[in-house]
């Protein structure tokens, strides 16, 4: 089991370092002049051309790369173009806000999940399972940025109870009753999709145990009730687990759209203003943490997965 | 010893599976799947192959006909080598030698009804649309499946016996001269298998083929073949014709084969267990011979090499065992 | 997953009528007959990909053309059925000529990623080792980002514009379907029939050709169907940001961004683009869901 944990971990260094040159290559394909962005247009050539040269833009392109890479990895992302700030800094204040959020919905979205796919299971046929299904593949169809949208037009605009946008108070106030109430509708929007996609797997993995010979064995020894529930959902427990770790993921990095509908200022919020701004430091930065955060949790729930499920045993 | 008559001559056969593991998923162990087998099976006769499960007669059969290649050892078919052949000899091969698979489900393909499977074969070798199709109707008449009426079939619409009909079908539409039966009937039911036990025999009878039946069911082999091959743990232990080893097993391990065979007379009954224990590891076999941790009776030589696959008897019999060293037919 | 309850005809019934052979696909017709909610499903998507395609004909008023003094007129206004925009361009034109490019951005990179998808995921499951291990690599770099993050970041290399965000979308949705693809070509590879074809004496090509191919298309244009409902959102979401269609073209997420301002003004007119999104995806959902559900036999 040791050398399946050395071996993934191995093979995820090529996978790392591929995502680094990805990241790398796909902001050098973006049109338009980086320096543009930076100095007037009116600017002088010889001062444009040194601006390249001290930047080490006029070098080849796996140098350029490399100069990158290492000073990434000792934790220098560059400044922001915009803010003139360090990159890292700012995104590690949203990183906290994406994670505030994220964790929000991954609580809202994946214990209704559980709930709704558990019952649609036990309930398989009857309309309790239909209405469970119907709201799971609703949950999964739905745009939720357009979800953010109406929960904006109705708690907002029409009832006035909870805020539109944002994180705090205009007035300044932050406690933690203000927090919870603009944190609330954006959650909700973001639970959608994880919990839609969550239902549908509780429910199947669920059934897959329940039909099983094994429970049917255990319901004709007359021992069914909680017993036999509990050896049910441990049973179907590791596939369910491993998605919850992958969505997290997805909550992480995929909150784009909801940051930018209700302004919550995270790292996605942040994603789309580098876009916009063109500013290609913090653009990079933002999408290689995401994006490495991505894969170390799909490192853990995979070795996750493996202690658990005892029937992937691997010399 | 190599008789005018064999089709097919198989020497010193040898084929290895390496077992991965660790972290750089290098060869830590080696499957002995086949170890040194020699044999020959004669034009017309059917040799039967028989053995638990894991000793090898599968791998044996995919050996033979060439699906995988072996390590070492030499495969003759009516006197030509066959080995490290090209594609178009492997194709021409493939005309003389035919398999018929064991799991009636899985050996056919879903999405093709019975008639496109069984040209499928002929198609192949060149033969156009509708020729195909006549070979396959052919065929499927030997072995009593009415063509008109199966022909457009699925293979989920058959039952086992059926789709195993049709494998057959499926060997015998480029007229091999020798098949390979790797465990038939083993997925029937009794009064099925029957059935096509007896078909396979009228086949062979008809069309004068020469099969290689291999079985884990003694009494199928015992009903079906004329000579006989016992096989453990990748090496043979005893060779001999089918009513000689069936009344009179000489090596241990087939007196305990032959023993724990099921049997329609009550009175007949067992009073000593016949075999001790379960087969060994294939990765790590015994050394010496590979049967002395479960043999009564084991002796200090067995412990150091493997006894060869001698003569023994004026018939055309052999025993691997230092039990019979002494009857053993020297040659010259 | 499969649905533990299939619907399995009973033995009289695969034979079809008179005892005519039911072939897998003849099934899988016959199933999906029996699925009222995945045919009404397949109703509605044909009527908004009819509506789509017909919209020149169908829209009472130019799309792209609005005045101030009729900006976000409510629904049900006389002549503006659906109400107007905050330029004061008609809703129902609008929505109507939105579909042709949200559909389009939706259909065609799932389109693109099956057939790209297919042939390296099958490449990777029957050659097996080196090549796999190398396709395979290269799919995990792409796998190791979230799906929306891999399209903005893409869709921001690329910049604005439609044409960019199908080519974004196809880079996002080609690993996947490899997967699919090589995992279920491994699996065929490992049935008995295809060992007895190649006992036949078949070439490599005659194999994939008659036997491994029908076997291996339903499980992965099934999973590509699912993910139909996926792409129509993510392409809808990246105009919403602003980074597929430009103004003053019509689709239905860059109406939502648009008009996401206006809510204080007009509370309900802003709704509209997304229901439709909305109903496009839910019913692509069923749809695919349906395919799956008929599909699934156990021959």
């Amino acid at each position: 089991m040791w050398s399946y944990i050395l071996r993934r971990l191995f093979f995820g260094i090529p996978t790392l370092l591929g995502v680094t040159i990805i990241v790398f290559t796909l902001l050098y394909l973006a049109p338009g002049d980086p320096i543009s962005a930076m100095v007037p247009s009116d600017a002088p050539l010889e001062v444009v051309q040194m601006i390249r040269q001290q930047m080490g833009l006029d070098k080849p392109l796996p140098v350029q790369y490399w100069r990158w890479l290492t000073r990434v990895a000792h934790g220098d992302l560059g400044n922001s173009l915009a803010t003139r700030r360090p990159v890292l800094n700012e995104i590690r204040a949203a990183l906290g806000n994406t994670f505030l959020l994220a964790v929000s919905a991954a609580f809202i979205g994946f214990t209704m999940g559980v709930v709704l796919g558990t019952t649609a299971a036990f309930f398989q046929g009857r309309w309790v399972d239909k209405v469970a299904s119907a709201v799971a593949i609703t949950g999964v169809s739905l745009p939720h940025y357009w979800v953010g949208i109406m929960l904006i037009i109705v708690f907002s605009v029409t009832l006035n109870w909870l805020p539109a946008m944002g994180m705090q108070e205009t007035s300044g106030g932050s406690s933690l009753w203000t927090l919870l109430r603009h944190m609330l509708l954006p959650s909700i929007a973001l639970a959608l999709i994880p919990m839609g996609v969550i239902t549908r797997m509780v429910r199947a993995s669920v059934l897959e145990i329940l039909q099983q010979d094994f429970v049917l064995t255990l319901r004709a020894k007359g021992l069914w009730s909680r017993t036999v529930t509990r050896h049910v959902m441990k049973n179907a427990a590791p596939p369910v687990l491993t998605l919850m770790g992958l969505q997290f993921g997805y909550l992480l990095g995929g909150s784009v759209l909801v940051e930018t509908v209700f302004s919550w200022p995270g790292s996605g919020f942040l994603l789309n203003l580098a876009i916009f701004q063109r500013d290609i430091p913090m653009l990079q930065g933002v999408i290689l943490v995401l994006a490495t955060f991505f894969v170390i949790l799909n490192l853990m729930v995979d070795i996750l997965h493996s202690l658990i499920d005892p029937r992937i045993r691997r010399t | 010893m190599i008789q005018r008559n064999a089709l097919l001559t198989v020497r010193a056969l040898r084929k290895y599976f390496p077992v991965r593991g660790g972290i750089l998923q290098t060869v830590q162990a080696q499957v002995k799947a086949v170890d040194g087998v020699s044999f020959e099976v004669q034009r017309g006769e059917i040799l039967g192959i028989v053995g638990e499960s894991g000793c090898g007669k599968s791998t044996l059969a995919r050996l033979i006909q060439h699906l995988i290649e072996p390590d070492a050892g030499e495969i003759r078919f009516s006197g030509q080598p066959t080995l490290a052949t090209s594609a178009a000899a492997f194709k021409a091969f493939c005309r003389q030698v035919q398999m018929v698979f064991q799991d009636p489900y899985s050996s056919l393909n879903p999405r093709m009804n019975i008639e496109d499977a069984v040209a499928f074969n002929a198609r192949v070798h060149g033969d156009s649309r509708t020729t195909a199709r006549t070979k396959a109707w052919e065929a499927l008449h030997k072995v009593g499946l009415r063509p008109e009426q199966f022909g457009r079939r699925y293979p989920h619409e058959l039952s086992g016996g059926q789709r195993q009909r049709v494998n057959i079908a499926r060997a015998l539409v480029l007229n091999p001269q020798l098949v390979i039966l790797d465990e038939p009937v083993s997925s029937l039911d009794k009064s099925v298998q029957a059935q096509v036990l007896n078909l396979l025999q009228t086949l062979k009878h008809d069309l004068g083929l020469t099969y290689l039946f291999i079985s884990h069911d003694l009494l199928v082999i015992e009903y079906l073949s004329d000579r006989v091959l016992v096989m453990y743990l990748g090496q043979i232990m005893e060779m001999g014709s089918t009513d000689e080893v069936a009344t009179a097993p000489l090596h241990p391990y087939t007196q305990a084969l032959f023993a724990s065979a099921p049997s329609m007379n009550p009175d007949e009954r067992l009073d000593y267990v016949p075999l001790l224990g379960e087969p060994p590891n294939p990765m790590n076999p015994p050394s010496g011979c590979r049967f002395r941790t479960r043999c009564p009776h084991a002796m200090e030589q067995c412990a150091t090499t493997s006894p060869p696959l001698l003569p023994v008897g004026s018939h055309d019999r052999y025993v691997a065992c230092y039990l019979y060293s002494d009857q053993a037919v020297r040659p010259g | 997953m499969a649905e533990p309850a299939l619907i399995h005809p009973p033995q009289e019934l695969l034979e079809g009528p008179a005892g005519t052979p039911m072939s897998y696909w003849k099934l899988v017709w016959w199933r999906l007959r029996q699925d009222k909610v995945t045919l009404t499903a397949a109703a509605v998507i044909l009527c908004i990909v009819l509506s789509a395609v017909l919209a020149p004909y169908l829209a009472p008023h130019n799309p792209a053309q609005g005045s101030i003094r009729k900006r976000l007129a409510p629904i049900g206004t006389p002549g503006y059925i659906l109400g107007t925009d905050e330029q004061g361009r008609d809703m129902l034109s609008r929505l109507l000529y939105g579909g042709r490019l949200s559909l389009r951005a939706g259909v065609m990179p799932v389109c693109i990623a099956l057939l790209a998808g297919s042939t390296m995921g099958i490449l990777a499951g029957f050659m097996g080792r080196w090549v796999n291990m190398l396709i395979m690599r290269i799919m995990d770099i792409f796998y190791a980002f979230p799906s929306v993050l891999l399209a903005i970041a893409i869709s921001g290399a690329l910049g604005a514009g439609v044409g960019n965000t199908i080519i974004a979308l196809s880079i996002v949705f080609t690993p996947p379907i490899t997967r699919v693809a090589e995992s279920v070509t491994t699996q065929v590879r490992g049935w008995e029939f295809m060992e007895a074809a190649r006992a036949s004496g078949a070439g490599t090509w005659m194999i994939i050709g008659h036997h491994m191919i029908a076997n291996v298309v339903a499980p992965i244009f099934v999973y590509a169907s699912t993910l139909v409902s996926v792409s129509i959102i993510l392409a809808s979401g990246l105009s919403f940001l602003g980074l597929g269609a430009s103004p003053p073209n019509a689709e239905w997420g860059l109406m939502l961004n648009t008009l996401r301002q206006s809510i204080y003004v007009n509370t309900w007119v802003p709704v509209l683009p997304g229901v439709m999104i909305f109903l496009t995806s839910m019913t692509f959902n069923l749809l695919s869901d349906g395919l799956r559900d008929a599909m699934d036999v156990r021959l």
